[in-house]
């Protein structure tokens, strides 16, 4: 395993009828890392997720997960957060509980509800009696309480305040181990930064820079925000 | 013991001033096991390898050393902590005096105000 790469994307290309959405997409991730794909609105992000999870399928090139197609297999160790909730609202916490039971052998159910009870939250409670912020904290927690090799967020933080925030960067530092990965798609690159060992750049559907976060800020005598924000003024 | 951060400045770096402000200060003393990377980690609510790479940093400066199956130690010799002080002092009082200087004051002055200041 030891110079296998985690997650390999080689040429991938994606296009919807004759509009380019990926051009030539290359890059590898190795276990261990927690890495921000970041990126403006409409860059391609949630597209390059989608792919990974094998829900869009690209029009040429590979995405290899522990040196195999996607498929099967590599849903079974990718655990993914997607940007908009596929769950059914109505649903108990305890039923979307049963549900990822059911679903995923590498659950750690006991964990979940431990963490839940960390958030004070009554797994009795149907998700649209929730808040938003609540709903996602939800989601984050029965995502991060798989035992999975690549944990992929889309965009974790959209539109919760600061303090859930602070408890969602908690909660992604404190479950992941070195034998895993995280990616996280965000635009909102201040809040999360420092939490990163590797930043993609990503615009107008192509990675612009691959780069470990530290390298870089020494490098740029600057923060990733601001460098990012320099790259891609509007 | 949460830390703030300066996201301009590599993370390690930081976490490697406020470890040698530790070690200088007797937060964590003379031959004494320091915490598992996680532990740091989690509580210092930074990335992992983050904080290995302060610790490994800190290593190759003879401040700590890692016994093989046991974690990490803070070194035995206190001449290199005392020393990292001494540096970290001189540091300090350049900064400081540096400071005065430019507001126009010059060494006796310095003393002066440092000597007015109440504990």
């Amino acid at each position: 395993m030891s110079n296998m790469k985690l997650l390999e994307i080689k040429k991938l290309n994606k296009n919807f009828d004759n509009k380019k959405i990926l051009t030539d997409i290359n890059l590898s991730i190795s276990s261990g890392k927690i890495v921000g794909l970041l990126g403006k609105n409409g860059a391609g992000k949630s597209t390059l997720i989608k792919l990974i999870n094998d829900l869009l399928t690209p029009s040429s090139g590979e995405i290899l997960v522990n040196g195999k197609e996607i498929g099967v297999e590599s849903k079974k160790v990718i655990s993914y957060l997607p940007e908009r909730t596929y769950l059914n609202k109505q649903m108990k916490v305890s039923e979307v509980i049963e549900l990822f039971r059911d679903f995923y052998q590498d659950f750690d159910e006991e964990k979940a509800i431990r963490l839940l009870k960390d958030l004070d939250l009554d797994i009795n409670q149907s998700l649209t009696k929730m808040s938003k912020g609540m709903q996602e904290k939800v989601q984050l927690v029965l995502v991060m309480s798989r035992k999975a090799d690549l944990y992929i967020l889309d965009e974790p933080l959209g539109g919760v305040d600061p303090a859930t925030r602070d408890y969602i960067l908690d909660t992604i530092l404190s479950n992941f181990n070195e034998n895993a990965s995280v990616i996280i798609s965000t635009h909102l690159i201040s809040d999360i930064e420092r939490i990163l060992d590797e930043v993609i750049f990503i615009d107008k559907g192509k990675i612009v820079l691959q780069s470990d976060a530290d390298k870089l800020r020494n490098k740029e005598k600057s923060s990733i925000d601001e460098i990012f924000r320099r790259m891609f003024k509007c | 013991m949460e830390l703030a951060f300066d996201n301009n400045i590599p993370i390690y770096i930081q976490l490697l001033e406020y470890m040698k402000i530790y070690l200088i200060s007797g937060v964590f003393k003379c031959g004494e096991k320091l915490p598992s990377v996680r532990e740091f980690a989690t509580t210092f609510k930074v990335n992992p390898n983050t904080m290995q790479k302060a610790l490994a940093e800190l290593e190759s400066m003879n401040l700590i050393y890692t016994e093989r199956t046991n974690g990490k130690y803070v070194t035995k010799d206190q001449t290199v902590i005392d020393k990292l002080k001494d540096e970290y002092a001189v540091t300090l009082a350049k900064s400081y005096y540096q400071g005065m200087k430019r507001i126009g004051l010059g060494k006796a002055d310095s003393i002066k105000y440092l000597e007015g200041i109440d504990e």
